[in-house]
């Protein structure tokens, strides 16, 4: 250990450790705009210099790391005045207006101005090329409002293996961008959004669908039906300054009722549907494994996360048919709602609009993709994040803090526990295995309050195998099967996992989620988003899975009807048109 | 490396050649980490140039987004996307060169080869570009033709220094890296 002093406390950290994080543990907060929790120090903010004695010249805490006998000062009139400078020019050069930005109120370097008592930028010069790129489904670029931290080239290349992002040119004319500082529609981007969740200013932002979502709520003549994805629920809460992890479910609800849309329903729904057709298909796929002895692809991958399929297409298409077939639930919602539900209300279709609430921003680009309309209109028509949503309950006035709960409208509204966990990384595969071996051996799943722990949690590459045994006789070929599974969240973990799987690890089943700890992590989520708050949301999510009595899919009873009187079977026909999709390879440039 | 064609019989070789000088090339650095910028300069000598296709190549071999390949291309000012002369001048503007009239001798050049700065003549023998130091500043001012450094160099005197170049009568001839 090494024993150093920061403001006169005295602290001890491991070799290796930096003084930005010996500081965060005994309670000193250093400001810093570039850094990423985890990842080498880029040190390209300067925001968080801190005076050492002795030392030449003052340090970029983010870099330095502590030694022994340290003695480190972070806010002495040296280091406040640096500061100030530093980021007087970082405003110099910003070219926003906070007044109008999309980032107002929600922006770290507007913070920081604010907390270093900025009044005056005592510098003029020029100012970043305005550069707006609105060429993507999912994201908006505006680099004049870029100030080269790089959190997003880092997210993008060491997080998520995608590098759309990456430093252009040189000195002061360089940009963040994509390759020779096109738009972002010229490069292999998945759309994931993880650079709008770090990016500390307004330069990188989702597509926003608010306006275009008051106006059909503002039309008469349109039903707005409204989807809420799991990972909702449990993140809402953070843009009315509740604590991470606080599950707000009813309010948000009461919410969504009185902004207007005329059904609040559950994507959970769709998630339990998913679970049905997803387990059947892979029960098929086993089937052509073990008994027809045909090439079935395996493992087969989960399908739900709309990142983790354009990564697919784009740097794997070799293993495009191990992806389920099934769509993600945000569009299985969206074909049943103007299918079955329109049907069975006796509406015409095209007077239905599906908005869903995602954690993420990829669900922008899914839902606009061309093969999205099987029943003969657009599956899902607007797409708000998370962030969205919050910002239209601001709009509509509604004092989000003091409304009462309120329960989800039917049919499409009732769900299990099993689809709330498709939040989390790990969940989706939990729900699988919930109802597949049930389905396979008549008997609830032997695990702690049917939980499958080596599954939870926030490793990279998680991995379990479980023995199938007592089959009914349907499934008796899986007798004594041992089922191998693994889980993978955040991309680069992903290609990591992709890699062991082409070295010949052999799984039967594998769950992706293109964000670090799943949607809860997603890139429509409140920023900024740690670890400490993936960990607080993913026990919200547990927390109301485990509040339900109903726990599995297939024990949904809305689930059943909507098989008895529309769906006949998983894997029918009529399933295959609606909630099935295919998938297309793309290369990487 | 650098005779990749006979400049005597001028005999231009295909694009198809070319690429497949580039594929030989790649096979050699494939899993050879710190590769990427080795390959861009073989690159830009066997077309003079990095035209989109070959950075693409480039990206899709050595596993590099292509992001990161233009980031790599666009930081260094020796490499170019657009095609060159035969002959790439460049003037250095850096300190010591700058103030012993630097500035002149590429005024001086812009106006000799009617061209500006980043730019080719219309016969495709020179291209114009500015460097900031070579290293030689107890020569300045200086610019390189290819790999040639030539020092002291006079404004009044660039007509005399091209046309070596032109008759094709300097023996260091090299191809534009």
């Amino acid at each position: 250990m090494i024993n150093l002093i920061i403001n006169g406390l005295e602290v001890s950290v491991p070799e290796g450790t930096t003084l930005l994080q010996a500081a965060s543990k005994i309670g000193v907060k250093i400001p810093t705009l570039c850094h990423v929790p985890n990842k080498d120090p880029k040190g390209a903010c300067r925001v968080c210099l801190v005076e050492v004695k002795n030392a030449r010249s003052l340090v970029a805490s983010c870099a330095m790391p502590a030694s022994e006998g340290m003695r480190v000062f972070t806010a002495t009139k040296r280091v406040r005045d640096a500061r100030k400078t530093v980021v007087e020019l970082l405003l110099s050069e910003h070219n926003g207006d906070c007044k109008t930005c999309d980032r107002n109120d929600d922006c770290e370097l507007q913070e920081l101005a604010r907390n270093l008592g900025i009044d005056e930028v005592r510098f003029e010069g020029e100012r970043a090329k305005y550069q707006y790129d609105d060429s993507t489904a999912a994201l908006i670029r505006d680099n004049g409002k870029c100030i080269k931290c790089r959190r997003c080239v880092t997210v993008c290349n060491e997080i998520q293996n995608v590098g759309a992002l990456f430093p252009q040119g040189r000195g002061y004319d360089s940009v963040i961008g994509p390759a020779f500082a096109m738009n972002l529609d010229t490069v292999a981007c998945v759309q994931c959004g993880q650079c709008a969740a770090v990016c500390p200013v307004g330069a990188i932002t989702e597509n926003s669908h608010i306006d275009k979502v008051w106006k059909v709520i503002d039309n008469p003549e349109k039903i707005v039906l409204v989807q809420t994805a799991p990972a909702i629920r449990a993140a809402l809460g953070e843009c009315f300054d509740y604590e991470p992890g606080t599950l707000v479910t009813g309010k948000m609800v009461s919410a969504l009722k009185q902004i207007g849309f005329d059904k609040v329903f559950d994507t959970n729904f769709a998630a339990d549907l998913t679970i049905m057709e997803e387990g059947s298909e892979l029960l098929m796929r086993l089937k052509n494994a073990i008994v027809e002895k045909k090439e079935a692809h395996l493992p087969q991958f989960s399908s739900c996360s709309p990142g983790w399929i354009n990564f697919l297409e784009y740097f794997y298409p070799e293993m495009i048919d191990n992806l389920s077939t099934c769509k993600s639930p945000q569009q299985m919602f969206g074909a049943v709602a103007k299918s079955y539900y329109a049907k069975k209300n006796n509406i015409d279709p095209k007077d239905i609009v599906v908005v869903s609430v995602m954690p993420c921003t990829a669900k922008k680009f899914e839902a606009q993709r061309p093969e999205m309309n099987s029943s003969g209109y657009t599956d899902v028509d607007y797409v708000l994040t998370t962030r969205e949503l919050g910002k239209m309950i601001k709009q509509a006035g509604i004092s989000f803090r003091d409304l009462p709960d309120s329960e989800m409208d039917s049919p499409l509204g009732r769900s299990s526990g099993a689809a709330d966990i498709f939040a989390n990384t790990g969940g989706v595969m939990e729900a699988a295995i919930r109802t597949v071996y049930e389905l396979v051996t008549g008997r609830e799943l032997p695990a702690d309050n049917l939980h499958l722990q080596p599954l939870m949690g926030l490793e990279g590459i998680k991995t379990a195998s479980l023995k199938i045994e007592g089959t009914v006789p349907a499934w008796s070929f899986l007798e004594g099967v041992e089922l191998k599974v693994a889980v993978s969240h955040g991309l680069g973990n992903t290609s990591k996992l992709l890699q062991r799987i082409k070295d010949g690890e052999e799984y039967h089943f594998v769950e992706v989620m293109t964000c670090a700890g799943g949607c809860i992590g997603g890139g429509g989520q409140p920023r900024f988003t740690t670890d400490e708050i993936r960990k607080k949301r993913m026990s919200a999510i547990y927390r109301e899975d485990e509040g339900k009595t109903l726990r599995k899919s297939h024990e949904n009873p809305d689930i059943l009807e909507i098989y008895a009187e529309f769906f006949e079977h998983p894997l029918s026909h009529n399933s295959h048109n609606l909630l099935h999709t295919h998938y297309n390879k793309k290369s990487p440039v | 490396m650098n005779e990749l064609h006979c400049l005597e019989c001028q005999i231009e070789p295909t694009e198809e050649e070319l690429y497949s000088q580039l594929d030989d090339i790649l096979l050699e650095y494939i899993n050879k980490p710190g590769a990427l910028i080795p390959v861009l300069q073989i690159a830009q000598r066997i077309f003079g140039y990095l035209p989109e296709k070959a950075l693409k190549k480039i990206s899709l071999t050595l596993k590099k987004s292509y992001s990161e390949v233009a980031g790599v291309v666009s930081f260094y000012s020796f490499f170019s996307t657009q095609p060159r002369g035969k002959f790439m001048v460049r003037v250095c503007l850096g300190t010591a060169c700058y103030v012993r009239g630097g500035k002149e001798v590429l005024n001086s050049l812009k106006k000799e080869l009617g061209i500006d700065v980043g730019m080719t003549t219309d016969d495709k023998m020179f291209s114009i570009d500015v460097g900031r130091c070579f290293g030689a500043c107890g020569l300045a001012p200086v610019i390189m033709v290819n790999d040639d450094v030539h020092q002291r160099v006079k404004p009044e005197k660039i007509n005399e220094l091209l046309s070596v170049y032109k008759a094709g009568l300097n023996n260091t001839i090299k191809e534009a890296v």
